[in-house]
């Protein structure tokens, strides 16, 4: 599943980077590698930006970019 | 005195300046500034001898594989610069993340020290970093560190002075095991070999060989021992390739290096799992991001910013107004040539008074801004706008100058520096002009007097504003789609914790910029405003002068003196340099319906907006500020011609105050061509629309 498929709240880890190389880059610079962990935070006004949580980081993506993140749902939660 | 050379490294919002602050505090510095490299000097003397510590401060970045212009500044430097040790200033509160960029500067194998930053708020957090056991895990100097209250800063530049004497350790890091094999396979091979690259260690070589580092290639290419080593490269590559499923070694990098700093913050970090600050941040977000609330809430802080900016600057804008004109009198009464006296009273003094004027403005400004960066709010709203802004191909920070634009252009196309990519910045400053500032306010009012009745005044003057707004996001559309093609910027931006900001860093940002303003105001738009002068009073019609001073002598009634007085600068202001142009250029504004009055007041207005009132007034010989203009506009203005003109002015190109600031901010005089070009094309093809389209219903 993709990232922007979790709920406000939800975890998961990633799985996979589909992106070009500026995009994938920047994301690799914040630590959001295959194996890290990832949660949403929050939606940003009609879903056109959202907020994830990386270890202590907070970080706003555009969700078309966002797209590019796969990710596998930790379950166990709500 | 033995000179030390310090690169300042870190991602941004660890305090770095806030450390250079600290530093510089504790002694003598100087500061000087140039290409996003700030490099300050300070002299720093210890107990047994004295050195000369040379700061090197680098933009903030958040690793050295980056592609922002300022990103890249930071990369550069520590690639291709002489220097003597690596000051990476770390934050604790966020120490894994911060570990991404530490572990890539450790692989330029340079002698290095950390400064884990915000010692202070990490306690708070609950957050206990063992610092000798990340010394020895990281194989560099750890110092703990708050510059905010000034702590440890003795430490560190014993820390400083230390490595900067003594031999560098070489690389200690631990990679994976898959990693580990390959490197011992090389550097097995390198020391049978004999070989040596510098001061490096083979282990450093092979770790340099397997990330690809390019210098290392470029520098063992013509290295004989290169032929042996590539097969062996390429099966080590292989295996890893392999165990990563990816051929991406950029990837790969990353993802040792997260795991790296996961294992060595697992084991030097006790205590709080979640910092207080972050769940504390993430409550304040709740409001602050609110789907609803969100913007409501930014609405008003931006209100409460403009508010204060123009109606708190108004006030001391009246005593400066007031010793401007008390100097210019003084001036004034010690020069006797009339010409001379002019240049300097009406010129010179008029034209940087004017400038100054804002000054206030200018300072309350920045000081709100800056509290919107460094609190950590300003990434929020780009979070909140960007969606909608992004349609329009800006960014959501663009929000930020484009609302300054209503109030003056100056401060705006300074504050769309807030803006990091160059793509962004440019559309947004094309577009500031479009924001109708506050000295085209005069011009409106004078218009919509004239030709709307009362009722409908105000609407009309929203109209005003809304129309320039909408035009302004339809052209940042049109810039980004057919002339800055550059791909989209991606939108990954983080956002830091919220922090209040020492009052020592509000002033230094309050400081520079003020002063930054005001070497302005005595440079170009001095030279500015000489032109401007010059143009309206030159060449000077002698006759004409004595014609009509005699008249004026012979005159007794007071009211025929001063109709006499205002017929004489109409007759000077048309024979002028200004004059001529307008009449040169009415040919050009007459499908807008313009006469050539209408051409000059417009060409007058170049120098600042306001001057276009006062030239209407001269040149329809009525006294500015009365009813009377108005009278003498309905009766030579059409409707058509009227709205047309209003259109102009609201795209036409900006003073000359803030066509000198936009210059300086885009870049180049080549900007400002294009700025000319562009915005005399849009409000000529506006203007040509509406008055066509006015003069069908009228």
């Amino acid at each position: 599943m993709l990232l922007v498929d979790l709920k406000k709240g939800q975890r998961g880890i990633v799985k996979r980077i589909d992106a070009n190389s500026e995009l994938k880059q920047r994301l690799l610079s914040f630590g959001i590698v295959r194996g890290s962990e990832i949660e949403v935070v929050d939606y940003g006004i009609n879903r056109s930006t959202i907020e994830v949580r990386v270890g202590n980081t907070l970080l706003a993506l555009r969700y078309d970019e966002a797209k590019a993140i796969e990710v596998e749902r930790i379950d166990g939660e709500d | 005195m033995e000179r030390i050379k310090v690169v300042l490294a870190g991602q941004p919002n660890v305090g770095k300046s806030m450390l250079i602050n600290a530093l510089s505090g504790t002694t003598k510095g100087k500061v000087g500034n140039f290409s996003g490299v700030t490099v300050e000097k300070l002299e720093v003397c210890f107990t047994h001898h004295c050195h000369l510590i040379e700061l090197i401060d680098l933009p903030g970045t958040y690793s050295l594989d980056a592609y922002s212009k300022e990103e890249m500044v930071a990369k550069e430097y520590l690639l291709n610069e002489e220097y003597d040790l690596i000051l990476n200033v770390v934050d604790s509160t966020n120490l894994q993340r911060n570990l991404l960029l530490t572990l890539e500067l450790l692989e330029l194998n340079k002698k290095m020290i950390v400064a884990l930053n915000f010692a202070d708020e990490a306690k708070r957090d609950g957050v206990e970093i063992d610092i000798k056991q990340l010394q020895k895990l990281l194989g560099v100097r750890v110092v703990l560190i708050s510059a905010k209250e000034n702590r440890g800063i003795k430490e560190l530049l014993d820390a400083i002075h230390y490595v900067a004497e003594h031999k560098r350790e070489p690389n200690r890091i631990t990679y994976s095991d898959v990693f580990e094999e390959e490197i011992l396979k090389l550097e097995k091979f390198l020391n049978e070999k004999g070989f040596r690259y510098k001061d490096w260690s083979n282990r450093e070589v092979a770790i340099a060989l397997l990330f690809e580092n390019e210098k290392v290639y470029k520098d063992l290419h013509d290295n004989p021992i290169m032929i042996e080593l590539y097969p062996l490269i390429r099966d080590s590559l292989e295996h890893i390739y392999t165990h990563y499923e990816t051929k991406d070694i950029k990837e790969i990098k990353a993802s040792e290096h997260a795991a790296i700093a996961r294992g060595i913050v697992l084991e030097v970090v006790k205590g709080a799992k979640e910092p207080k600050s972050l769940t504390l941040t993430q409550k304040i977000d709740s409001i602050l991001l609110h789907k609803y609330l969100g913007i409501p809430i930014f609405l008003f802080f931006m209100w409460a910013l403009f508010q204060l900016t123009f109606k708190f600057g108004n006030i001391p804008m009246e005593y400066i107004k007031e010793a401007i004109d008390g100097f210019s009198n003084i001036v004034g009464g010690y020069i006797s040539n009339s010409e001379i006296r002019s240049l300097v009273v009406d010129g010179i003094i008029g034209g940087v008074g004017a400038v100054l004027l804002f000054l206030p403005n200018i300072i309350i400004l920045y000081l709100g801004i800056a509290l919107l960066e460094t609190t950590g709010y300003m990434s929020r709203v780009a979070f909140l706008l960007d969606g909608f802004f992004h349609k329009f191909g800006l960014h959501g920070k663009s929000f930020i100058p484009l609302v300054t634009g209503f109030g003056c252009s100056v401060p705006a196309y300074m504050a769309a520096r807030v803006l990091k990519s160059k793509t962004d910045r440019l559309i947004t400053l094309f577009i500031i002009g479009f924001m109708s500032c506050g000295a085209r306010l005069p011009i409106y009012v004078l218009f919509i007097g004239a030709f709307f009745p009362q009722e409908i005044a105000g609407n009309m003057l929203f109209l005003i504003y809304i129309f320039g707004a909408i035009v302004a996001l339809v052209m940042a559309k049109f810039l980004r789609v057919f002339i800055f093609k550059s791909e989209d910027e991606p939108f990954v931006m983080e956002m830091p914790k919220y922090r209040l900001p020492s009052l020592r860093l509000l002033w230094h940002s309050v400081y520079s910029n003020a002063k930054e303003y005001l070497k302005k105001a005595g440079t170009f738009i001095l030279a500015a405003a000489v032109l401007v002068w010059f143009a309206s009073n030159y060449p000077k019609d002698k006759e004409l002068d004595q014609t009509y001073l005699q008249k004026i002598e012979t005159t007794k009634s007071e009211k025929r003196k001063k109709e006499l007085e205002v017929e004489l600068k109409r007759a000077q202001l048309e024979n002028s340099y200004l004059g001529q142009i307008g009449k040169a250029t009415a040919p050009f504004f007459a499908p807008l319906g313009f006469d050539w009055k209408l051409s000059v007041a417009l060409i007058s207005g170049l120098g600042a907006k306001e001057i276009v009132v006062s030239t209407l007034g001269v040149l329809y010989s009525v006294e500015e500020s009365k009813s009377d203009l108005k009278e003498a506009l309905r009766k030579n203005l059409t409707l058509p011609v009227a709205m047309s003109f209003i259109v102009f002015v609201i795209f036409y190109l900006p003073c000359f105050a803030a066509s000198s600031m936009f210059t300086k901010e885009a870049g180049g005089v080549k900007y400002f061509i294009y700025l000319f070009l562009f915005t005399t094309a849009v409000a000529w093809i506006m203007s040509f629309l509406i008055f066509n389209l006015v003069k069908l219903f009228v």
